[in-house]
């Protein structure tokens, strides 16, 4: 079986390495400053005893003050998988890119930044996927008026 | 003397005889070698994922048909429990076997059309899809009595299934299982030591262990590459701990190992569905869920096997009876992404054959 | 991990993707309401007497014995027109085991699956290069009216609001049987008529 690493554990670990860059921890997810992100994605995918390898799925979620990015990561070797999220604000929404990491992440941003209109920086090709250029406003959002 | 060439564009347009589905590649050609590959989709984004904000759980099943409209018994399944997962019910034991057995008769029906139609893209005309379709009709003549359609059946139900099998279901299912086995020799028999097909499939489309893994690919796909990674064996769900069965890898990931690993699958699905339809327990199919589910806040990720490879269902709910956000992971895109690495250096004939060797259906891909 | 092989284009694609954009938009924009059915022949067939030539009625034959389809297939009712073409439901003893890829030398589109507005100018552009006597059969519910995603906003609700629809197949996805019987009906349609009508519309 899969074992769903718990996020209070991990975050008590990482907060050694990585101090003032986690917000939350519960046991489903960690919560993590957008800044820091990139440092400790790269620590989680090349430690020994985590190696996050496989990113299963990025996703957005529109929730009305901001949006927030959640990451699946999962271990092949050691068959575990962890949740991270991030969040931004919706005026300016504008998170780092982890297609260094995973590139499994490239199509996956593409289509956030179409729907959501989240702004994805380090992406090398970010436009519109699953839409039209020209397509007026970002459907996926709480607010979108058909 | 080197013949000066120029680069040029063409468009391998959205509308096109491989049965693959609206996907549109933008080549650069220099003679006949691609040297750059531009995939554009989304012409068959219906925006299903906003429609589940506006539509109860149980209403939004028969959109789940139509994202992989060649395995919809799997999409249902996944779906229905994700929703069990997120309001902790309990799926009553006839019902899981059930489940395995229709969702392994779905892909033993989706492998079919996959392979039939490399075999059709590899330029064996007409005659693989016609065997193949063959083989389908006894399998779809069998959902059809479960369900009354015959692609698109939205039967499962959160909760169990949406009623239970009649009694002509389980003697044809024995006789078609008993069967199976030398269709598919006799299928395999036709092509598998072909010359122009190992010349056409042997060492194309080489997609490595490292770059399988890094890109998310999961399935045939991933298999075909060498990692032993199948979420029925390494995160079991409805039951499957419970039976034998192996899970076929290939050596270097090419287009030929892919269509290897898929009729292989088809075997073990038989000896899966075998073993289910041994063990199947009586009881109710459905268990007591009010009728308008309300799942408490919270979110989760479940993900199962279908034939392409690994379906998720990211499901966010706030308590009330349309779900709040549901994101789904699907294998036909996140396998998309290594398509411009595997074809450049190849010609465009070859970029069709490592195309239809993924194996992506469209529904999925734009959602 | 190194992400890809450098790009090596020879077009601009900000300019292509504008450019296809500007096209849909424009189609979306005019295409608000829904083109009217032709010639409405079951009324008429009451209200006048039309008496065929022999030349016509071997004409008539002739085209609707032996109707080539153009590959128009988005979504899941592609398969079962697949199934249809198939050794069950065989399509060839009505003469049209052909698909052809090229719309040049079609006379008939079935149209499998939902359109989006993305995918309207190719469909729109498809149909235009078919030459003339040509038919088109909107088959699945997505076809006629935009089925189980109608309310979604890229959808076109529809095959009628772009190109004109002869014969319209409800089903989700329409049985093969069902499909025989709308081709049987678009057969029918054709018999009836008469060079001297259609050199007239």
């Amino acid at each position: 079986m899969t074992v769903v690493l718990s996020g209070t554990e991990i975050a008590g670990k990482l907060r050694e390495k990585f101090p003032e860059s986690i917000i939350d921890a519960k046991p489903q997810f960690i919560l993590v400053k957008p800044e820091s992100l990139l440092e400790i994605a790269t620590f989680l995918k090349d430690a020994p005893e985590y190696k996050f390898n496989y990113l299963t799925s990025v996703t957005a979620v529109d929730y009305y003050d901001y949006f927030e990015a959640v990451y699946h990561l999962t271990s092949i070797d050691h068959n575990h998988s962890l949740v991270l999220k991030t969040r931004c604000a919706r005026e300016k929404p504008v998170l780092p890119s982890v297609v260094r990491l995973w590139q499994a992440a490239d199509l996956q941003e593409r289509e956030i930044y179409d729907l959501l209109g989240i702004t994805f920086e380090g992406h090398p090709n970010l436009k519109r996927i699953v839409l039209w250029e020209g397509f007026q406003g970002h459907p996926l959002r709480k607010d979108y008026l058909a | 003397m080197a013949l000066k060439t120029e680069p040029f564009a063409v468009n391998i347009g959205p509308a096109h005889p491989s049965t693959h589905g609206v996907f549109r590649m933008r080549a650069t050609l220099d003679g006949e070698v691609i040297v750059d590959l531009e995939p554009v989709f989304g012409y068959l984004h219906r925006g299903v994922e906003k429609l589940a904000e506006e539509r109860t759980y149980t209403g939004f099943i028969p959109l789940t048909d139509r994202l992989d409209y060649l395995s919809s018994m799997a999409n249902n399944l996944g779906y229905c429990l994700a929703v069990e997962k997120l309001a902790g019910i309990t799926v009553p034991e006839r019902a899981m076997y059930l489940r395995v057995i229709l969702a392994e008769l779905q892909r033993i029906a989706s492998h079919l059309i996959a392979v039939g139609a490399f075999l059709n893209d590899a330029g064996a005309f007409m005659t693989p899809i016609l065997y193949m379709i063959r083989e389908r009709e006894k399998i779809l003549d069998l959902l059809e009595m479960v369900s009354g359609q015959r692609l698109t059946y939205n039967f499962m139900r959160i909760g169990g299934l949406s009623q239970d099998v009649p009694e002509e279901f389980l003697p044809a299912l024995k006789k078609f299982v008993d069967e199976m086995p030398r269709w598919i020799e006799e299928y395999e028999q036709l092509l598998k030591e072909n010359e122009i097909l190992i010349a056409r499939a042997k060492g194309v489309g080489i997609l490595t262990k490292e770059t399988a893994i890094n890109i998310g690919a999961s399935g045939p796909v991933l298999r075909a590459s060498g990692v032993k990674w199948d979420i029925r064996k390494a995160d079991p769900y409805s039951g499957y701990d419970r039976f034998e069965f192996d899970i076929p890898t290939g050596e270097t990931g090419d287009s030929y190992d892919r269509y290897r690993v898929r009729v292989e699958e088809m075997r073990q699905s038989v000896r899966i569905i075998k073993q289910a339809m041994e063990q199947l327990p009586a009881g109710p199919v459905r268990a007591q869920v009010p009728h308008l589910i309300r799942p408490p806040a919270g979110e989760t990720y479940t993900h199962i096997e279908v034939p392409k490879g690994e379906l998720g269902f990211y499901l966010v709910s706030d308590n009330s009876i349309a779900p709040y956000r549901l994101h789904i992971r699907a294998p036909s895109l996140i396998n998309l992404t290594a398509l411009r690495e595997m074809v450049l250096g190849w010609k465009i004939a070859d970029a069709i054959l490592i195309f239809g060797s993924i194996d992506i259906c469209m529904g999925e891909v734009d959602r | 991990m190194e992400v890809s092989k450098p790009r090596a284009l020879v077009y601009s694609e900000a300019e292509l993707d504008r450019a296809e954009g500007a096209v849909i938009e424009n189609l979306k924009a005019s295409a608000q309401q829904p083109i009217p059915d032709r010639d409405k022949w079951l009324d008429e067939e009451l209200k006048k007497n039309v008496l065929l030539t022999t030349v016509d009625a071997a004409i008539n034959w002739a085209r609707r014995s032996s109707l080539w389809t153009t590959v128009c297939f988005p979504a899941c009712c592609a398969f079962e027109f697949i199934t249809t073409a198939g050794s069950r439901f065989d399509i060839s003893r009505f003469g049209m085991e052909i698909i052809r890829a090229s719309p040049r030398q079609a006379d008939l589109m079935i149209t499998a699956g939902t359109l989006t507005w993305k995918m309207a100018p190719n469909v729109k552009r498809i149909y235009d290069q078919m030459p003339e006597p040509k038919w088109v059969i909107a088959m699945g519910a997505c076809a006629v009216s935009g089925g189980i995603f109608r309310s979604s906003y890229s959808v076109v609700p529809g095959y009628n609001r772009i190109i004109p629809v002869d014969v319209y197949v409800p089903g989700c996805p329409p049985r093969p049987e069902n499909l025989l019987y709308g081709i049987r009906l678009l057969q029918k349609k054709i018999a009836k008529e008469s060079l001297m009508k259609s050199s007239q519309a």
